[in-house]
């Protein structure tokens, strides 16, 4: 059965090829209407935001380290599209409930459409990172070619995540105010501005029950500590995506039929 | 093979749950078991069966359930029981000007419709500017959506939806759309996509347009299915004596009871608007001074008191 709904994903996506495109132009293009910088915000809001956070934060928990900004803006980019791409995720299918509710299309398609125009937003900000990086004297070595990995496996997982979350958001609006709350305290939780090291290993292994930390920490073993992750890093940044995007599929394909009459 | 079959479908709304009370609500009640929902029967077993190049009117009156069966053919909903078998390419037009970006242009709003009824890019390359001059908007490509008129907007969305030649096309309510140029040019337009081979459904509250374009028609009332009949004039006359006294037939002599009310009743009328106009004629010569009156009354007994008159005005 799974075969034929991946084979069924497979024609539908090849069919509605066209329109994934002019989803996407359109939901890019939205974000930065009537700003006079435009796309040049991508660029600037997250040097804005690591400005802030440097003169915050680099007095209180960056003492003594080495390159501190490296390592705060590795966790904040990883932080700021995981909470773009969801919460757009989140409020895709209900922002569409006008087309949902009049045209038959497959409706996961306006999910991964947000979902795009976020990874576009953070593939500039991973070239930005990379700047800072040369700048900074951060040494990169070929282990930066992993990185894909990572990339690839934070997509699937935000995108499952943007699922379930889209379709809770059309049964219980609530669930946006829950999900800020939630975000915060993800925030709080993914190493982004403090250090670990202190903690013993196994609480520190304990900190990798959050996705996003675990991935936070692949790309800081590869840019700072300029290693390959091992195997188990690997593993369970696949075993992270594979959940959520499984649940995320289960959660829509048992629902999806019923979300007409919540628009 | 049919282009339509549909097989006793039901669909019910469900009012009342968490969508309406939010999610504390949902909780509290759940936890005082509190918690019920009240379901509504939008159709009940409704079965109907058309054919390639039929056209379909659905009528009934206001909440018969004629918009929701429209969305399951078109496939926005599942029906809750029953089957709905539809064999083509569907375009379903259901409350023009929806679905469209109010922030995107004539021409990308043209794009991403014409995308999302499932055509590809090429196609609407070719098929552009044959919409725009339909809808007549070529003035106004560059516009933003929502910069245009309401009339402007329902005729881009009728042009697109028909210009791009569906197997099936689903309209609710939208010919009588734009001013009275464009609605002529709109149902000229209809006959000739129906008589190039394409099934339609039409829902419309004008009766004259049913008579006018349908072969079958798909009679609801609350959600039950009244009729299906391929007797457009009987049932059309059966349906405005139904809007008059209110009264739904029980069965096909009924049927023909009320038209035949409704066919005296415009024979009464008529006679009874005959009547009005000859006393209005008859007042303007009894009354009226001016040289017209004075003619026609002439006129009047020319034809039937030719020997009250003297020979001047004898004809």
């Amino acid at each position: 059965m799974a075969d034929k709904t991946i084979q069924r994903f497979k024609r539908n996506m090849q069919e509605n090829a066209f329109l994934f495109q002019q989803l996407v132009n359109r939901d890019f293009t939205q974000r930065y209407k009537r700003t006079v910088l435009g796309i040049a915000w991508s660029v600037l809001s997250p040097m804005f935001q690591l400005l802030v956070m440097m003169i915050v934060f680099s007095r209180l928990f960056g003492r003594g380290m080495e390159h501190y900004v490296i390592y705060l803006f590795s966790g904040n980019i990883a932080f700021n599209y995981f909470s773009e791409s969801t919460t757009s995720g989140m409020q895709s299918l209900m922002n569409n409930a006008g087309i949902l509710s009049k045209i038959n299309v497959p409706k996961y398609l306006f999910v991964l459409s947000q979902n795009v125009s976020a990874l576009i937003n953070y593939i500039i900000t991973i070239l930005l990172f990379f700047v800072f990086c040369l700048a900074d004297g951060v040494q990169l070595t070929p282990a930066i070619l992993t990185l894909w990995y990572p990339i690839v496996c934070f997509v699937i997982m935000n995108v499952g995540i943007g699922m379930v979350l889209s379709a809770l958001f059309i049964f219980f609006r609530d669930i946006q105010y829950l999900y800020r709350i939630a975000l915060t305290l993800i925030s709080y939780l993914s190493v982004i501005f403090y250090t670990i090291d202190s903690f013993s290993p196994a609480a520190q292994r304990l900190f990798l029950l959050n996705p996003i930390y675990a991935n936070i920490k692949f790309w800081r073993l590869v840019v700072l500590e300029q290693t390959v992750p091992s195997l188990s890093y690997h593993l369970l940044l696949a075993f992270y995506a594979v959940l959520f995007l499984g649940f995320g599929a289960f959660f829509y394909k048992k629902y999806n039929h019923r979300f007409v009459y919540y628009f | 093979m049919s282009a339509i079959e549909c097989e006793d479908v039901s669909i019910r709304y469900i009012t009342g749950d968490f969508k309406s009370i939010g999610l504390k609500e949902f909780v509290m009640r759940k936890l005082t078991h509190n918690f019920k929902v009240n379901e509504f029967w939008a159709d009940r077993h409704v079965t109907f069966t058309i054919e390639p190049g039929d056209m379909l009117g659905i009528i009934g009156s206001n909440g018969a359930g004629k918009s929701t069966l429209l969305k399951a053919v078109a496939g926005i909903m599942i029906p809750t029981g029953g089957t709905i078998k539809v064999n083509g390419k569907v375009a379903a037009l259901l409350e023009l000007g929806s679905g469209f970006d109010p922030q995107m242009t004539v021409k990308e709003n043209t794009y991403l419709r014409g995308a999302m009824l499932g055509y590809t890019k090429e196609f609407l390359d070719d098929k552009y500017g044959e919409i725009i001059a339909f809808a007549e908007l070529e003035d106004f490509e560059g516009y933003m959506f929502k910069q245009l008129s309401s009339g402007m907007q329902s005729r881009l969305a009728f042009s697109i939806a028909c210009l791009v030649d569906p197997d099936i096309l689903i309209l609710d309510e939208v010919l009588s759309v734009g001013d009275g140029a464009f609605r002529t040019k709109s149902g000229n337009k209809m006959k000739e996509i129906l008589s190039g081979g394409t099934t339609g459904v039409l829902v419309s509250h004008s009766i004259e347009q049913v008579r006018e374009l349908c072969n079958k028609i798909l009679w609801l009332d609350h959600g039950h299915q009244i009729a299906f009949t391929e007797e457009v004039g009987l049932y059309c006359d059966a349906y405005e004596e139904f809007l008059i006294t209110r009264e739904l037939p029980a069965g096909d002599e009924d049927v023909r009871r009320l038209a035949e009310n409704y066919f005296n009743r415009m024979k009464d009328e008529r006679k009874r608007r005959e009547q009005a106009e000859v006393e209005r004629l008859q007042r303007v010569i009894e009354q009226g001074d001016s040289e017209e009156a004075v003619l026609a009354a002439i006129k009047v007994l020319q034809k039937s008191r030719p020997e009250a008159l003297s020979a001047e005005y004898a004809g």
